[in-house]
């Protein structure tokens, strides 16, 4: 292998491949966590409600969820769609759907967690003022979990940042496939994968750092 | 105005309040004191139907607590309640705190909601610190607020579940002295307390509970004068030796 030649890389590269898989990976990290903290904090509630017909579909659901890799989730949900909706869904809206779906589950453990991390004495508290217990919960309860559990939210999501490169599985144009587009059609595969994975290092690694910023302001505030 | 009639309540096969029945008339202060795990917190939380009880009856105003359909939230608005661990929100700020159930729950105005709560905080002597965290304020601080944040509800009666237990002892009196200025004033109170000084003070009677049960419920002078159980003599000696 002779050695790096990375004089392909121009800026029409980045305009003509690059920018609108770059563009779909963020675009697709960012539903998939608000919609996954959303979701996930809607399965929390309803494995913390007590009320079994509440309880074991949300457990089911993402104790399921969290033993199938996410790969075969991807590809099932793709490959069925077209029979369940009698017309295919596009790779990408797919992948929005799948990740929002799949992600869930994992938020979701982590706002269980949060939520038991309020004391209970706040949520009498919430109630002795005359709040309804959704009140309780969206005033008092939920906020401090989320406070509490941001720094964990956000590791979850610099996970969810490096899964959505699985999507190729079933050709989504996401940032890797920006890469690996231009790699093949300038025929330089290594020098691309390479810029790749350092384009997924720096981004994962400037959030890690915040979220160690935000661990030591939180134990700051507290 | 609170009359509580036979009420028994379990967890699980254990009887944690056992016929408890007893009265407060308004503007009356009534003082529960008794051993730890004696059922005080329990009763108390029974009042406002924080917690369910599965025998007798509470009345509030007219209003069955234990009853189905009685709307908890509303009846809850109108009772103040207090905490040991005073239980204020840390996510808001102290004037969050006063007003967020006076427009969640009462529907005032948002800036009605803030003169009411700078009112009570200058009532409580802590208008500077408005603006500032819960987590800023000293504990005598922080149970102050609480007092105020049940007050701007306007409470046809005030609960306190040992108000000053998780205080150091030098801030104990400026929580008391709001109290006693409250009772003063005439707030109907039903305070978990071993304070015996505050009792002495404001209370029209006093309640000894022990095991579940009420074992002595008498006005304040014949209960500090002549209790009459073995119960409850002992535990005064215990507690006013300190
Ligand atoms: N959620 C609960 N489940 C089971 N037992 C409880 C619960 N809460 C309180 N108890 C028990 O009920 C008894 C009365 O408790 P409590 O009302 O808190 O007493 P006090 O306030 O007088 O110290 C104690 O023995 C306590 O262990
Ligand atoms: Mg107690």
């Amino acid at each position: 292998m002779g050695a790096l030649d990375l004089s392909f890389f121009t800026w029409d590269l980045v305009t003509g491949y690059l920018l609108k898989g770059f563009v779909f990976s963020i675009y697709l990290t960012l539903i998939a966590m608000s919609g996954g903290i959303l979701f996930g904090t809607v399965l929390a509630l309803m494995r913390l409600s007590g009320r079994r017909w509440l309880v074991y579909p949300a457990a089911g659901y993402v104790n399921t969820m969290r033993s199938i890799p996410l790969v075969m989730v991807i590809l099932w949900f793709f490959l069925l769609i077209p029979f369940v909706i009698g017309r295919p869904l596009g790779a990408e809206w797919s992948a929005v759907i799948t990740f929002t779906a799949f992600e869930c589950a994992f938020y979701s453990e982590i706002m269980r967690a949060g939520i038991q991390s309020v004391a209970l004495g706040q949520a009498a508290a919430g109630s002795a003022l005359g709040l309804t217990y959704g009140q309780t919960m969206r005033l008092i309860v939920l906020p401090q979990a989320f406070r509490n559990m941001l720094p964990v939210l956000l590791t979850q999501t610099i996970v969810l940042v490096q899964d959505t490169s699985l999507v190729y599985a079933i050709g989504a144009y996401d940032l890797l496939k920006g890469f690996e587009t231009a790699g093949k059609n300038f025929n330089r595969p290594v020098e691309a994968y390479l810029a790749a994975a350092l384009l997924y290092f720096v981004i994962c690694y400037a959030l890690s750092y915040s979220v160690k910023r935000l661990h030591t302001r939180i134990a700051v505030v507290r | 105005m609170i009359e509580i009639s036979n009420v028994s309540k379990w967890y699980g096969s254990f009887r944690v309040l056992h016929d408890c029945t007893t009265r407060i008339e308004k503007g009356e202060v009534l003082v529960v004191c008794g051993p730890s795990g004696s059922g005080k917190s329990t009763l108390i939380k029974c009042v406002n139907g924080l917690e369910p009880y599965q025998q007798g009856g509470i009345v509030v105003e007219g209003i069955s607590v234990g009853a189905i359909g009685t709307d908890l939230p509303k009846l809850r608005s109108r009772l103040g309640m207090v905490f040991q661990n005073f239980e204020l929100f840390p996510h808001l700020s102290v004037m969050e705190n006063l007003t967020l159930a006076q427009v969640k729950v009462l529907g005032r105005a948002p800036a009605e909601a803030r003169d009411k709560g700078l009112k009570l905080l200058e009532r409580v002597g802590l208008k500077e610190q408005a603006a500032k965290y819960p987590a800023q304020l000293s504990g005598g601080q922080q149970q102050r607020v609480a007092i105020a944040r049940a007050l701007a509800m306007d409470p046809i009666a005030m609960l306190f579940d040992e108000p000053t237990s998780a205080l150091d002892p030098e801030m104990i009196n400026e929580v008391l002295d709001v109290m006693v200025r409250l009772a003063k004033e005439g707030m109907t109170m039903m305070v978990v307390t071993h304070e015996m000084g505050f009792a002495r003070k404001v209370a029209n009677r006093v309640i000894f509970m022990d095991g579940g049960e009420i074992i002595e419920d008498a006005p304040t002078e014949d209960f500090f004068g002549k209790p009459r159980s073995e119960r409850a003599v002992q535990f005064l000696s215990k507690i006013l030796r300190h």
